[in-house]
């Protein structure tokens, strides 16, 4: 067992099931999430009926009910896609760093993309989402780069805590730039704020197709790498020896990632531990081959995203509360529970 | 060569006695000049706290003169002064230093016992939770100071007994406490985030400024809890000071060495945690102190000796310098932990850059 | 310079959260010698080491120390007795040679107390002892691993004790400075009397340097006595499943141990 965290079987339980049964799971958590999707625009402050789902999908808005169904069905698409987004890339950084605790929000990258965001808002009066995510998407490749370089010098490369140190201490600094940017600018004081905490709430239409073709770009790249992520987990070394062309494959599989979770973050805000949570739960159900990993982490984060909403909009009735709180809450603890399981040497 | 007394030897020829005897001159000599670069180092830092402290007392939007300055600390009136100086700037700046010291000396604990100059109290999450029950102190229960205080130091205490607890599996590692306080602190601060959104506007205000750190409106009320727990704890931990030190060679050589290194360890941590939840509670969790000051006092002092005096300095030499750029410098006024925060941040990223360079620790 | 110190290990049991590593073992140290204790990997040798240093607490029975329980004496008493050198010691960064080795007197400093001559004195004998004095204001850091490890022998030196613990002092060094290690530690034992306990994984070199060998195995000592009586064929497939020849070392004297594999094996290692 390497000090640089190869995913191997004394860390997470690799069971080998046969391909009848991948299928079963992935279309398991597909029926999941679709309950899930129905769940997410029947439930919340109010509850609907079924025929005032099917009456708004027209397109009335007649009543609450149906406005507020309206309301929904956008903030239910964000959910779904976002969680997708933010599960496949944190495969994908598990994947390319070999580290069990890479995750967008641990790495830094989605405050990169925030810092960014901001500053585009600040100092370049930028407005359109568009030119939101393409600020995102470069803040956070800006971001992945800085922390994983950092976090690969000296001893034994990338090591899980070096990596997640530069993370964590890339995230004070990038945070503390965010703060000095927003405070005195009252005027975009506010609006930061809620879009900081990270959630769905504030979902259109509009902004949610805006994403989409780069969230589908960041798809294709991702699934692209799939192959090469699994040479990669062998060790740069052995991959080679496979013919496996180890920088091009890292950084592919990077950029996917970069593309999906920077993207996401400049409509939704940083949404942490999805991309770490997601991934280690699926390995644990289909193993560790990243062709079935990848799809299966999109479902299954778009599920957990989905649910984490349903949960915010029920748990504090009337108020509601973001998405980006509940996934800390249930995310982090499950963090702890993968470091105390690991035999994590003494640096 | 040696005024001292003689010392009987066992050995009856020359020539091993003599070298041992130049050998010994050497160590005790290069000692003596470390532990007076030590000095000197201290010296100088207590120096520059006092000019730093004077300028921040006599500067601002009006100048008083030294005369008027001295005149108000000794408790005469003197006309404008009084106010500005007396009720304004002397309680913010000796809130300051007394806050600095708080910082530099739990952070330089914290990274020695971990081994780790990235183990740092912010990091780990006990300014997280101090930060927490502050807000939740301030927003949702609408609590007066000195309660906000109370709670935070509570919070500060649970988390870091948390994180120990958390981290315990047959004995400590460090690596697995560090990664397990990222979690927590990650979990604290979206509850502190939470907890801000459903702040009304005023509150909100003040609430964010106590997030990032800052000395606006210090007041005498504030500074009397932050002296006492100086006081009572800075003593303890300085005297565990040797214990640290012996620690740094890892739990299995000092235990050999003599160092009841479990029950030094709960000393320690309960002395650092309370120094820093005091200071937090005052000030909020002005960013980096806790993590700079002992690298910076690291790189001044020179290796060996303890860190525990010069780092709880330059903490103080940080926070008067940065709160003194965050009034004047820039065109709008930035509370002090956005300055460090952003002054420090640079710097940060380069101590993480030499220390992985060299696979070190602290 | 020494006195002599009976340490005896007395129905030790030892183990972690889950397992029983030592189960009810009986060992006396012969004092003024130097004793090895080998046995496959895993099978207690460091858990029972920690254990005479009382860094780790028994479950049952005791480490008798001049009489008096390890575990009940005060701590820094103890150090200032019996000295253990860990398996993998770290050294804080840009620390001199002068300076770790000048930690190894914080027994004998109490809390108020500061340098003295003695100290200096006494650290100034371990590095000559070692051969380390050239090196005094050195990083550790740069040194190399014979260096490094000599320093850290020097620092448990410099505590002054009679007794020294060694967990593995000669695991990651090439051979000449396993020698080099090795040979130190006989002339401590030799000069000042010093009892050394060492753990060894090579069963050649333990047999070479010790006057007393342990052979561990099932959690209680399998065999114990001079290299000559214990490095036998029969321990050795019983301690460590091989199959093996014993032969007279000509070089040293001492039993020499050659295992026997499936392959590259004369006619003249049948048995």
């Amino acid at each position: 067992m390497t000090a640089s965290g190869t995913l191997t079987a004394p860390d997470v339980a690799i069971v080998r099931r046969p391909r009848r049964l991948r299928g079963v799971w992935l279309l398991g958590a597909l029926g999941v999430l679709g309950l899930l999707t129905v769940a997410s625009v029947m439930v919340g402050s109010r509850e609907v009926g079924l025929d005032d789902i099917v009456a708004a999908l027209g397109g009335s808005v007649d009543g609450f009910d149906e406005a507020a169904v309206a309301k929904r069905i956008p903030r239910t698409v964000l959910a779904v896609i976002a969680g997708a987004a933010l599960g496949m890339s944190g495969a994908v950084m598990q994947g390319v760093t070999r580290n069990p605790l890479a995750d967008p929000g641990i790495l830094g990258v989605n405050l990169g993309a925030s810092l960014a965001v901001v500053i585009g808002l600040a100092y370049f009066g930028l407005s359109s989402a568009t030119s939101f995510i393409w600020v995102a998407i470069a803040g956070a490749a800006v971001a992945a780069l800085f922390v994983y370089t950092v976090g690969s010098l000296g001893r034994g490369g990338a090591t899980p805590l070096k990596l997640a140190l530069a993370g964590a201490a890339t995230s004070a600094a990038l945070a503390s730039f965010v703060t000095a940017v927003v405070l005195p600018r009252n005027d975009i004081a506010g609006g930061v704020r809620s879009w900081q905490i990270g959630g769905v709430g504030g979902a259109s239409f509009d902004s949610t197709l805006q994403v989409l073709p780069f969230l589908l770009v960041g798809f294709a790249i991702c699934f692209l790498s799939a192959r090469g992520l699994n040479s990669l987990a062998l060790g740069d070394d052995l991959a080679a020896g496979l013919g496996e062309r180890v920088a091009i494959a890292r950084g592919a599989a990077s950029l996917g990632a970069v593309v999906l979770c920077g993207a996401i973050t400049a409509v939704t805000g940083p949404i942490a531990f999805v991309g770490l949570v997601v991934p280690h739960a699926c390995r644990l159900l289909i193993g560790v081959d990243h062709r079935w990993l990848l799809p299966f982490s999109a479902v299954l984060g778009a599920a957990l995203l989905t649910g984490a909403d349903i949960i915010g909009r029920i748990a504090a009735r009337p108020g509601e509360v973001d998405v980006g709180i509940i996934t800390a809450l249930i995310g982090a603890p499950f963090f702890i529970y993968i470091v105390r399981r690991q035999k994590v040497r003494a640096l | 060569m040696n005024a001292s007394t003689v010392h009987a030897s066992t050995a009856t020829t020359d020539v091993p006695t003599q070298r041992r005897e130049i050998t010994a001159d050497t160590v005790a000599s290069s000692r003596r000049r470390r532990a007076t670069r030590r000095r000197a180092v201290m010296a100088v830092l207590g120096a520059l706290i006092v000019v730093c402290f004077a300028i921040t007392l006599m500067v601002g939007q009006t100048f008083y003169p030294p005369a008027d300055v001295i005149g108000v600390i000794l408790g005469h009136d003197v006309a404008g002064a009084t106010f500005t100086v007396g009720r304004l700037r002397l309680p913010r700046a000796v809130l300051a230093v007394l806050v600095g010291l708080c910082f530099g000396i739990g952070g330089v604990t914290f990274q020695t016992m971990l081994r780790n100059p990235l183990a740092s109290p912010d990091i780990i999450g006990i300014s997280s939770g101090a930060s927490a029950a502050a807000a939740f102190a301030i927003v949702t229960l609408s609590l007066g100071e000195a309660q906000v205080s109370a709670f935070a130091i509570v919070a500060g205490l649970v988390v870091a007994l948390v994180v120990y607890g958390l981290s315990f599996k047959s004995g400590v590692v460090g690596t697995r406490l560090i990664l397990i306080g990222i979690g927590i602190a990650a979990m604290l601060d979206s509850v502190t985030a939470y907890v801000l959104s459903q702040a009304a506007e005023w509150d909100l205000q003040e609430a964010t400024r106590w997030l990032t750190g800052s000395l606006n409106g210090s007041n005498w009320a504030q500074v009397v809890p932050v002296l006492v727990a100086l006081a009572v704890l800075g003593p303890v931990l300085v005297g565990q000071s040797r214990n640290l030190s012996m620690g740094q060679l890892g739990d299995d050589t000092a235990s050999a060495l003599g160092v009841r290194v479990e029950r030094s360890r709960i000393v320690v941590i309960i002395a650092a945690v309370g120094l820093i939840a005091f200071a937090t509670a005052a000030t909020g969790p002005i960013a980096f102190v806790a993590f700079l000051a002992g690298p910076i006092a690291s790189r001044i002092v020179g290796p060996g000796g303890s860190l525990l005096i010069p780092s709880a300095l330059v903490g103080a030499l940080l926070v008067l310098v940065a709160d003194f750029c965050g009034q004047f410098a820039f065109d709008t006024r930035f509370p002090v932990g956005v300055v460090t925060g952003v002054l420090g941040a640079p710097y940060l990223i380069y101590l993480i850059v030499r220390t992985n360079r060299a696979g070190g620790s602290l | 310079m020494t006195t002599d110190h009976t340490l005896s290990i007395e129905n030790l049991t030892l183990g972690y959260a889950d397992r029983t590593v030592i189960d009810g073992l009986d060992l006396l140290v012969p004092a003024g010698k130097v004793t090895a204790i080998v046995g496959a990997n895993a099978c207690g040798k460091s858990t029972l080491l920690r254990s005479m240093s009382r860094l780790l607490a028994p479950r049952t029975g005791r480490v008798v120390l001049d009489g008096r329980d390890v575990h009940r004496m005060p701590a820094k008493q103890l150090a200032r007795t019996l000295g253990l050198l860990p398996q993998s010691p770290i050294a804080p960064e840009g620390i001199t040679v002068a300076d770790l080795v000048g930690r190894g007197r914080h027994p004998h400093q109490g809390i108020l107390s500061r340098w003295s001559r003695e100290d200096d004195i006494a650290v100034a004998e371990a590095l000559e002892a070692t051969e380390t004095a050239a090196l005094a204001e050195r990083s550790v850091d740069e040194l190399s691993g014979g260096q490094r490890q000599r320093v850290w022998i020097a620092m448990a030196l410099a505590q002054q004790t009679d007794l020294l613990l060694l967990d593995e002092p000669t695991t990651f060094l090439d051979v000449s400075h396993q020698i080099e290690v090795l040979d130190l530690l006989t002339d401590l034992n030799s000069t000042r009397g010093t009892t050394i306990v060492m753990v060894l994984h090579d069963l050649n070199l333990a047999a070479r340097y010790s006057d007393h060998l342990v052979a561990l195995s099932a959690g209680r000592v399998h065999a114990q006595g001079s290299p000559a009586e214990v490095l036998t064929e029969e321990v050795v497939r019983t301690v460590f499943g091989l199959d093996s020849r014993v032969i007279l070392d000509p070089t040293s004297g001492k039993p020499l141990m050659l295992p026997i594999g499936r392959h590259h094996m004369t006619e003249l290692s049948a048995l």
